[in-house]
């Protein structure tokens, strides 16, 4: 008989190897995975099922109490206005902040890539290396300048921080996208008449989306999830969420209710978790953009 | 209306001079070639026009004015560019209109303007497309299109042809040497390291290398009487044949010698007294050598044949001197053959072999 030939496509076989890669993968979203699930189910609990203490079985009575109560009526000290007052503290700390960090980022970014600034490269390495010096060491002095220009305690202290906070990895990223950019594009718009700002923003901004949407990905999840910084700088009446759900969690009377505080943990999640699944497909993409030109 | 004079310009990056002290002047109506290899510092000469670099010393007029220290956009000039360097976000309307809007140019005359650059370059059906939606040669057009709606005295060139493929850079060619016909009065300033896009569009070519100019003359001057070793190597396509050996002083006037071939240069223009025994170089094009003609050099076999269609490349060989020879197209040559070439000392060019400056 002949053997057969080779022809077409050519076949595929199922190998151990294979397998255990599955198999290794299934076991890394479990792990991932349970503790959310538990949460889930924990959260549309009664506080007698929970006591019954089987973790993992699915609800027998299943309630959204629990999340209304998180919401608007869990207490955090001697307030009692649920969870949403960081919520909303957390959308006003994170509109300008992330416009704006992006923003001078990206001006940042420009300027470095396409004008001959004196001292460009210095200034360049200055800016990253703030990016490795661990936040905690510019804690107490930014307090004592911030109380001195009476914005500490304040909305502005907190979307400074947040700006300054930024500035590092925001200039990097758009600093790296724009030095991929042929400078005859720079060039050509020069000839055409246009300055520094027409320029910025008429011709490079409108081309950079792919780098916005990592940058507003990056920008989001970070400042929506800080806590050190919302918790020192914004003062009692601006505290972010994280900060709302660690009081809330801790200021316990009586009986710790588990379906609060996990429905509380998962509404604090949402706003990062959404935009990771809106947007997972981009963020990649950027950074492997920013990685291969960069 | 413009004529463009660089007067004693050094450009340095970071302490490097990539020019020094470099002058040039470009008449009005003018299409100035710049050539010569990559690094020679042509497209930074352009770009010091163009104000996009600083000049370190000197000063560059375009017209009657000192535009040392003017912005890009205040010198008068449009350029395009290798890499097309079209607005990606903005439509083919949108990007020959910028620099208009931006000179917040009334709106009837921005629109007639930009009807009459596409109809020149037949880019009417191509308006409203994006960039990333046209080909190669469409762009450069676009990119053509945005120099010609500014309306400028003076066109600049960066090797605009250069990332076309070779049947859409003829006829890109064309069409620029169409353009510069029509804008009479339009003066420009063309880079490549083309020689065939030199010869053919230029009025005059400005030969480069080592940040220096080689020659500056007409096509036809460089051509024929190349000032050195350099341009005569560089210009013309096959290559010049050069010939090393010495000049003898014969009983009939001057000679040359190599080996144990002469070859007397009676009726060769010296541009200087020749200094016999002088080490130097013979070049010879290749058109200028006769097949079987009048053979003052004989003995030669032919080594390969390239045929070309209309004409025929001939390398012929005595086993020590290789020459290429070009020839009617028709003429059936085998290799093996024997061969003697005719040279005419009248058409030859001959260069000191030390310097490789024209004797």
């Amino acid at each position: 008989m002949t053997a057969a030939e080779p022809a077409g496509r050519r076949p595929r076989h199922v190998t151990w190897g294979r397998i255990g890669v599955y198999a290794f993968l299934l076991a890394s979203a479990l792990f991932f995975l349970l503790p959310l699930w538990i949460m889930l189910l924990t959260s549309v609990k009664t506080m007698d099922e929970i006591r019954l203490g089987n973790i993992l079985a699915l609800p027998a009575d299943p309630t959204f109490q629990p999340w209304i109560a998180a919401w608007s009526e869990a207490c955090t000290g001697l307030a009692c206005d649920g969870i949403q007052v960081g919520f909303w503290n957390s959308v006003r700390i994170l509109i300008p902040s992330v416009i704006l960090s992006i923003l001078i980022g990206a001006l940042n970014g420009y300027a470095l890539s396409f004008w001959r600034v004196r001292g460009a490269e210095v200034l360049f390495a200055v800016l990253l290396i703030g990016a490795f010096i661990p936040y905690q060491v510019f804690l107490y002095p930014l307090v004592r300048l911030f109380s001195v220009f009476g914005i500490y305690n304040s909305l502005t202290g907190i979307v400074i921080v947040h700006i300054v906070f930024g500035m590092p990895i925001m200039t990097l990223l758009f600093r790296n996208f724009y030095s991929s950019l042929p400078r005859e594009l720079f060039n050509a718009a020069r000839i055409d008449g246009g300055g520094f700002a027409t320029i910025f923003l008429r011709v490079m901004l409108p081309m950079s989306t792919p780098m916005l949407i990592v940058a507003v990905i990056l920008q989001v999840t970070g400042i929506w999830n800080d806590f050190i910084l919302g918790l020192t700088f914004a003062g009692r009446e601006n505290l972010p969420m994280t900060v709302q759900l660690n009081n809330i969690v801790n200021s316990v009377q009586g009986e710790r209710a588990y379906n609060v505080d996990m429905a509380a943990t998962v509404l604090t999640a949402l706003v990062p978790l959404v935009v990771y699944f809106a947007s997972g497909r981009w963020f990649v993409r950027g950074i492997a953009a920013g990685a291969v030109k960069g | 209306m413009s004529t463009v004079s660089v007067r004693d310009v050094t450009v340095a990056f970071e302490s490097v001079r990539v020019f020094d002290r470099l002058s040039l002047d470009v008449e009005q109506g003018e299409l100035l070639v710049l050539l010569g290899p990559s690094g020679c510092g042509k497209s930074t000469l352009l770009n010091a026009i163009a104000g996009l670099l600083e000049v370190e010393t000197g000063q560059i007029w375009i017209g009657d004015r000192n535009v040392t220290w003017d912005e890009p956009k205040d010198r008068g000039i449009a350029m395009v560019f290798q890499s097309y360097a079209l607005y990606p976000r903005m439509n083919v309307r949108g990007n020959l209109s910028f620099g208009l809007r931006m000179a917040k140019t009334p709106k009837d005359e921005i629109d007639r303007r930009v009807a009459q650059a596409a109809s020149m370059l037949h880019i009417e059906q191509l308006l409203d497309r994006r960039p990333d939606q046209l080909s190669g040669g469409q762009r450069q057009r676009v990119a053509i299109g945005r120099a010609l709606v500014r309306d400028a005295a003076v066109f600049l060139f960066d090797e605009p042809l250069s990332n076309l493929d070779a049947q859409l850079r003829n006829e890109l060619r064309d069409e620029i040497k169409r353009l510069h016909h029509r804008l009479a009065a339009t003066t420009m300033i063309y880079v490549t390291h083309d020689q065939i896009e030199a010869m053919t569009l230029a009025d005059r070519i400005a030969v480069m290398k080592d940040q220096k100019i080689q020659q500056l003359g007409t096509p036809l001057d460089l051509y024929y009487r190349p000032a050195n070793l350099f341009v005569a190597g560089f210009v013309g396509s096959p290559r010049m044949n050069f010939v090393e050996g010495t000049l003898e002083q014969a009983e009939t006037g001057p000679a040359f010698a190599a080996g144990k071939r002469h070859l007397p240069l009676d009726g060769y223009p010296f541009t200087r007294p020749p200094e016999p025994g002088r080490a130097v170089t013979l070049g010879i094009r290749p058109e200028h050598i006769a097949l079987n003609g009048a053979g003052n050099w004989d003995g030669f076999t032919v080594d390969i044949v390239e045929p070309l269609g209309a004409d025929n490349l001939v390398w012929c060989t005595d086993g020590g001197l290789s020459l290429e020879v070009r020839t009617s197209g028709e003429q059936a040559i085998r290799p093996g053959m024997p061969m003697a070439l005719g040279i005419d000392p009248r058409r030859v060019s001959l260069f000191a072999a030390e310097g490789g400056e024209r004797l």
